[in-house]
């Protein structure tokens, strides 16, 4: 190893910024395109919010520039607000129930399927078997949504879809048209979920198993563990950081319900169920074009998501769990 | 998987070898589950019309028709669309890779002065975002983005989580090398890359893979930037299809000879799924371990 004075450059040396801005030209121009996509296409649309507290126009009379709509359009304090919370075009309260429905429906069975998986497939000694499966249960992964929504209207659909027709047997013809009750909305989407990502959902959770020594194993069951607690004392402690830093993330995404999915599964009859926030904001703001209401509601769902994240955190570290920052 | 592999051998009861089975059989009817769906719609695509009417379920079809494939190629739109996404992916991930590794090397270095500051920043962005709307009107009203490629890759041009994997990784690599090349007078961006890049490449695959696929799938980013049928992905190709292929099946008084033949038919349907589904199922077997690789450099580091 060499420490020769040559070397100063690679150590973190306060150096005045003049001099260090010349010894280190190379970085700083390598971190300028990262940093300017991030003002540009993360702190401009931050700033945007703005517009949340504004009637806000696309064009002012008398002003143009860039930026003329956001600082010339109206100021109206929280009206976006008001209107959003109360008003009866808006059902803030449909909208808040059907993102929570699946939200939380997704929370108690997409949540720990993954983690119910890979604990089963950690049991699995057959190298051959657990690759085949693996291989396959990660498929649906690399499967765009769009094909996700086709494949599910081709087998669920009431004149020719398969899975239909196996229910309506089952059930003696009464088998719900699933693709278009409201009430099957929200087990529809987080069903779809489990299967697309239930199996990659496992790598995570494998790769915490991975790292186990098996030595523990082996003097627990030199000490009489059976299965059971070989899983409750050595395996789960084992995912439990893993568990809590992906249950924190979840809970910040509470009110993110993703977009694309459930506009892909919405149709003229579900639409009371499958009205969530961001098919909402996209709806209201971008196709009927009310701009600040829709901001409004996008800057509602941010806040509440950092609210939750940064709590969950909090919990999660009084708890004395790393938390993941 | 060979890492995975957990190879402890239990003393087996006979309680705990019926759990043992139910195990294997539990993860086997997953696993099928999962396919069967996939191969449904691959048997319907090559069926005739009768047949899928007909029979309720079947992996083989009786009847070998390529009617529904005649039809689509016939029609062109799917594959053009596949162009049209292969561009946006190919291009779209040399943007992601070039911005996401030239922001992770100097934030991996130690010496770099804002390190700490842009760390922050990119951690922000994490936690916080601005929505939808000021973001479609960033890029259509202020970028003039709108029907142009550059709408569907800039704006996501570099992921946090995937730029921190990168990160995670240059912090990793032995500090020897980049201090042998910086006394032999190399400048940090000949560093970065002579001797970085070089030995990063399991993570660029990795995460380089991610963000391929990534556009690959999009549909969002396409349904809010591009209007310009010339301009159609495949996602929105096959949606618009799917869409035309239910109205089709509501709305009887449809005059399809008019719009050129008959209506998309279940056969085509299945079809169009399978020839936009094909090409990420090529490149499954040859991408799936980079996935797994760089799932775990996040997990492990993350």
């Amino acid at each position: 190893m060499a420490k020769s004075k040559k070397n100063a450059a690679y150590k973190p040396v306060k150096l005045p910024l003049f001099k260090d801005l010349k010894v280190h030209k190379w970085l700083f121009i390598m971190a300028l395109p990262g940093v300017l996509y991030m003002i540009i296409f993360n702190y401009m649309p931050m700033f945007g919010v703005i517009m949340a507290f504004q009637d806000w126009k696309f064009r002012i009379r008398g002003h143009s520039g860039l930026f003329a709509p956001f600082i010339y359009s109206e100021f109206v304090g929280f009206d976006n607000f008001k209107t959003m919370f109360t008003s009866r075009t808006v059902d803030f309260w449909a909208l808040l129930g059907n993102t929570l429905s699946i939200s939380l429906l997704s929370l108690a069975l997409y949540f720990p399927a993954p983690i119910i998986l890979s604990l089963f497939l950690n049991e699995i000694r057959s190298a051959g078997y657990k690759r085949v499966t693996q291989t396959l249960i990660y498929i649906p992964h690399f499967v765009s949504l769009v094909i996700v929504a086709s494949i599910t209207q081709q087998l669920f659909n009431t004149t020719d879809g398969i899975v239909y027709h196996v229910l309506n047997q089952m059930m003696g013809g009464k088998a719900p048209d699933i693709l278009t009750r409201p009430q099957y909305f929200a087990p529809l989407i987080v069903g779809q979920s489990i299967w697309k990502e239930t199996g990659y959902g496992t790598i995570i959770f494998l790769a915490a198993l991975s790292g186990v020594d098996m030595q523990l194993y082996e003097a627990a069951r030199v000490d009489g563990a059976g299965r059971w607690r070989l899983m409750w004392h050595i395996t789960l402690p084992a995912i439990r950081g893993t568990v809590v830093i992906m249950l924190i993330m979840r809970v910040g995404s509470v009110l993110n319900t993703g977009f694309e999915q459930i506009y892909l599964m919405k149709n003229d009859i579900n639409a009371p169920k499958a009205k969530v926030f961001d098919t909402y904001i996209y709806e209201r703001g971008i196709v009927q074009q009310q701009y600040s209401l829709s901001a409004a509601a996008g800057l509602f769902k941010s806040v509440v998501s950092l609210i939750m994240v940064l709590s969950a955190n909090k919990i999660a570290k009084l708890c004395g769990e790393s938390g993941f920052y | 998987m060979a890492l995975f592999h957990n190879d402890n051998k239990i003393k087996r009861t006979p309680g705990d070898a019926t759990i043992q089975v139910l195990i294997y059989i539990f993860v086997g009817l997953f696993a099928l589950a999962t396919v069967m769906p996939f191969l449904y719609v691959l048997a319907g695509s090559f069926a005739t019309e009768a047949e899928l009417t007909e029979k309720r379920f079947f992996i083989v079809p009786s009847v070998f028709s390529l009617n529904a494939y005649r039809f689509i190629l016939k029609d062109g739109q799917i594959f053009r669309g596949l162009g049209n996404s292969l561009f946006v992916t190919i291009i779209g991930t040399i943007i992601n890779l070039l911005f996401s590794t030239t922001l992770a090397y100097p934030l991996a270095r130690s010496d770099f002065r804002w390190r700490n500051g842009i760390t922050n920043m990119v951690i922000i962005t994490m936690l916080f975002s601005g929505g939808m709307i000021p973001s479609y009107i960033l890029v259509v009203n202020i970028l003039h983005l709108k029907n142009t490629w550059w709408a569907l890759w800039l704006p996501g041009a570099v992921n946090a989580f995937n730029m921190i994997i990168i990160k995670n990784y240059f912090q990793g690599l032995p500090k020897e090398l980049e201090e042998a090349s910086h006394m032999d007078g190399a400048t940090d961006l000949q560093i970065f890359i002579k001797v970085v890049l070089p030995l990063s490449k399991p993570v660029l695959a990795s995460v380089g893979l991610f963000y391929a696929v990534g556009h690959w799938n999009a549909y969002f980013n396409a349904l809010l930037y591009i209007d310009n049928s010339s301009m159609y992905v495949a996602q929105i190709i096959l949606r618009n299809i799917m869409n035309q292929a239910s109205q089709a099946e509501t709305d009887e008084k449809m005059d399809w000879s008019a719009l050129g033949g008959a209506p998309p038919s279940k056969a085509v349907k299945m079809a169009s799924t399978v020839v936009a589904t094909v090409p990420i199922l090529v490149v499954y077997p040859f991408i799936q371990k980079f996935f797994t690789k760089g799932v775990m450099v996040g997990a492990v580091k993350g």
